[in-house]
């Protein structure tokens, strides 16, 4: 066992990080809540140039195939630095869907994701009623039973069961806008029908655990993007002639942020190994990934306003650009009440052995 | 990155498992901080050091198995497990032997090693003073320093008080500092120092903890010599020796993630036995468990990076709030699981441990560095706040 990241990918991380820098993706974000997508986009082909949106699309079908510890190192880089735009749907959760189409319906837009011409999104009530940033999507999908939970029949293929699980591409309703003026959340309608039956029901769960691991490792790269982000603040804002973060109630505020950062982090490379293993326990892993770290990247939001103080409540601070996306993106994938639920009923299961130990356990 | 088991490290975590569960008593022994339970976690302790498993971690001359860190990390889940009793040398294992290894002379390791593995000598800490506490570095007892006569070698007469002394109610000897230079104030010029808990001029009172036992104790020092052979590192140099020592205690030696993992265990048990229907006492169970789980793998992390050759420093303060808050959440769930019962409930009855196993965790989160004291030590040297 050797719980690390590997040199390459330490490196695979910097790069993005380096990347992210050089591109002001801060300016970018604020773009893309005045509905400008350019800059947001740009980045996105950028960020495909450098392998990201490859890392989830299997090598036979053009992609990179690559280990979800990865695609958790990207997400948390894309959420260090608040990168606009649906990542969880299309870097992670929409090639699931598409790698289990065949060919001929999916290899275009496969190829399309893997270049960077095309960026995806997703809707998939209950937990993603909406598809995020539809408007800036070259491909929306629905996926989940033919039966809308609302009880409202989608368009379930002729003669089928009405509760088969099914991917649809589909049709963008009307946009909302979100708490966080940088996400903007579409209603969809069915469209054609891509997918109906077991296989599909394989691979919408395959999606919506490689979306919420995604989400997670987002969760934890934002925590961390508002840590630095205040850490920085409280070391020159100066008040009663001292930087305010020489004040305890300051100091220990961080250090409790630090803290719930530090120990989410195993646990989302943990569940990208039992994702990548297809082991038992990979719902119990990837949903207590996500309780870590939207409770850290929460407190690290909350208390990134409270240092801040009043400049923090303002959009020319770039608290902003992270302090509503962290809550929107921990209440979709589930909420942390499903997922701990999650948790539980994989540990009391009868076959659960929570009492063996060892990596496995 | 990767969670394979690796072979030798699961060979041994049979091994220790067959062994342990053969040999952990049951019924558990008595409170180690009576004279009779102290005596038979004396006797426990040399059990466990003629099976070799007493400080697997240490290389073989001193008794140990040279196990890997990944070894010991098992053979800990696997004590945890099994229910071991408190390692009554724990002090002196965790916390003295890693600094005679880093900063000690052969003679010492010689001397002191082999009858700590074996619990022949039993060690108490002697940090804290009524004046220092968290400011550790406002230490005021002293060392003076006595030249050799014809009678007796040259070395130091310490006189002050220690307190919190854990241990050393039963115990037989101690090791802390002692302000050696009375010119100096804070960090320089303190002397890490052995002494003898039964030497002339040392007298013990025990306290009484919150459950009513004598778990720690005050020491009081009057005129006791100490020759040179038992101090540890350059007179002067103790604060450096001594910090070396707290990172063990903060970090991986004192809380072994095996600990809580087992702990989770028995609270999703408890739940499961209870049946209640509560969702919001579910969500703190899952929690406790996620917790466990993330402090084991967090050290599964630092393994590997201890292995590659990385150091432990600040870091160690991460763990240390961490794991003391889970450990007070873990108990607190269970007493609200078990309702108006916990507080009758004692040793020896089906969940009769919850009560001490609660009192005991809610020391954690103040004793080796108060929380607060972590916290700043992360914020200064983790996130580089201002001092």
């Amino acid at each position: 066992m050797r719980f690390a990241l590997s040199d390459e990918q330490r490196q695979f991380g910097a790069a993005l990080h380096e990347l992210l820098c050089d591109a002001d993706v801060p300016a970018a974000a604020r773009a893309w809540a005045t509905g400008d997508r350019g800059p947001g986009l740009a980045i996105w082909r950028q960020l495909a140039g450098a392998g990201v949106s490859g890392l989830a699309v299997p090598e036979t079908l053009g992609g990179l195939g690559a280990h979800p510890v990865e695609l958790v190192v990207a997400c948390e880089e894309l959420g260090h630095h608040p990168l606009p735009g649906p990542a969880a749907e299309s870097l992670a959760a929409v090639p699931q869907l598409l790698g289990s189409l065949p060919g001929d319906i999916a290899g275009g837009w496969l190829a399309g994701l893997v270049s960077g011409e095309l960026v995806a999104t997703l809707a998939a009530p209950p937990s993603l009623p909406f598809a995020l940033d539809a408007d800036a999507a070259g491909l929306v999908l629905l996926a989940g039973r033919a039966t809308a939970p609302t009880g409202e029949p989608l368009s379930a293929p002729a003669g089928s069961d009405p509760d088969a699980a099914t991917i649809w591409q589909a049709l963008p309703g009307d946009g909302h806008r979100s708490a966080d003026r940088a996400r903007h959340p579409f209603e969809v309608r069915p469209g054609p029908v891509l997918a109906s039956g077991s296989g599909a029901a394989d691979a919408v769960r395959l999606a919506m655990s490689y979306g919420t691991l995604a989400s997670a490792a987002l969760l934890a790269g934002a925590g961390r993007g508002l840590l630095d982000l205040t850490v920085r603040h409280a070391r020159t804002r100066l008040q009663f002639g001292r930087p305010i973060g020489a004040f305890q109630a300051v100091k220990h505020a961080l250090a409790n942020v630090a803290i719930g950062l530090e120990f989410a982090r195993p646990l989302i490379y943990a569940a990208a190994i039992a994702l990548h293993d297809d082991a038992a326990t990979a719902a119990r892993d990837i949903s207590a990934a996500r309780v870590a770290s939207a409770d850290a990247a929460r407190r690290a939001a909350r208390t990134a306003l409270q240092v801040h103080g009043g400049i923090g409540y303002t959009l020319e601070c770039d608290v902003s650009l992270w302090l509503a996306k962290v809550r929107a993106l921990s209440s979709a994938w589930g909420s942390q009440a499903e997922h701990r639920a999650t948790v539980l009923a994989a540990l009391t299961a009868p076959a659960a052995d929570h009492q063996r130990t060892g990596p496995w356990s | 990155v990767n969670l394979e088991p690796d072979q030798a490290v699961e060979a041994f975590r049979a091994e220790a498992r067959a062994w342990l569960t053969a040999h952990v008593p049951d019924p558990p022994l008595s409170s180690v901080n009576t004279a009779e339970g102290f005596a038979a976690h004396r006797q426990w302790e040399r059990t466990l050091a003629d099976a070799g498993l007493a400080v697997v971690s240490w290389p073989q001359r001193y008794g140990g198995r040279d196990a890997s860190l990944a070894q010991w990390l098992a053979f800990e889940e696997e004590y945890y497990r099994a229910g071991g009793p408190v390692r009554v040398g724990q002090n002196g294992l965790f916390l003295l032997a890693p600094t005679l290894f880093t900063h000690g002379t052969q003679e010492q390791r010689d001397r002191v090693l082999a009858p700590m593995a074996t619990a022949e000598q039993v060690w108490a800490q002697a940090w804290s003073e009524p004046g220092a506490g968290s400011d550790l570095a406002a230490i005021a007892s002293t060392a003076v320093r006595v030249e050799g006569d014809g009678d007796r070698s040259a070395g130091w007469l310490l006189r002050g008080q220690k307190t919190w002394s854990s241990r050393a109610a039963f115990a037989d000897r101690a090791f802390g500092l002692f302000r050696s230079d009375p010119s100096t104030e804070r960090h320089r010029g303190l002397t890490y120092l052995m002494f003898d808990l039964r030497a002339p001029g040392v007298t013990v009172r025990p306290i009484a903890q919150l459950d009513g036992e004598p778990g720690f104790a005050e020491i009081f020092l009057d005129d006791v010599f100490v020759p040179d052979i038992d101090v540890i590192g350059e007179p002067g140099e103790g604060w450096r020796v001594a910090m070396s020592t707290t990172s063990h205690e903060r970090g991986l030696s004192l809380r072994s993630p095996g600990r809580f993992v087992a702990a989770a265990g028995r609270l999703i048990e408890l739940w499961q036995r209870a049946g209640l229907a509560d969702a919001a006492l579910g969500e703190r169970v899952a929690d406790a468990w996620i917790g466990a789980r993330a402090y084991q793998l967090h050290t599964f992390g630092t393994v590997a990076e201890l292995e590659a050759g990385g150091t432990l420093g600040a870091e160690s303060s991460l763990g240390k709030v961490f794991w003391s808050e889970l450990d007070v959440s873990i108990c607190e769930t269970a007493l609200d699981l078990l309702g108006p019962w916990w507080e009758v409930l004692g040793p020896g009855e089906p969940d009769g441990d919850w009560a001490g196993t609660y009192l005991f965790s809610l020391a954690g989160p103040i004793y080796a560095g108060t929380n607060e004291i972590q916290r700043s030590v992360i914020a200064e040297r983790l996130l580089g706040l201002p001092r």
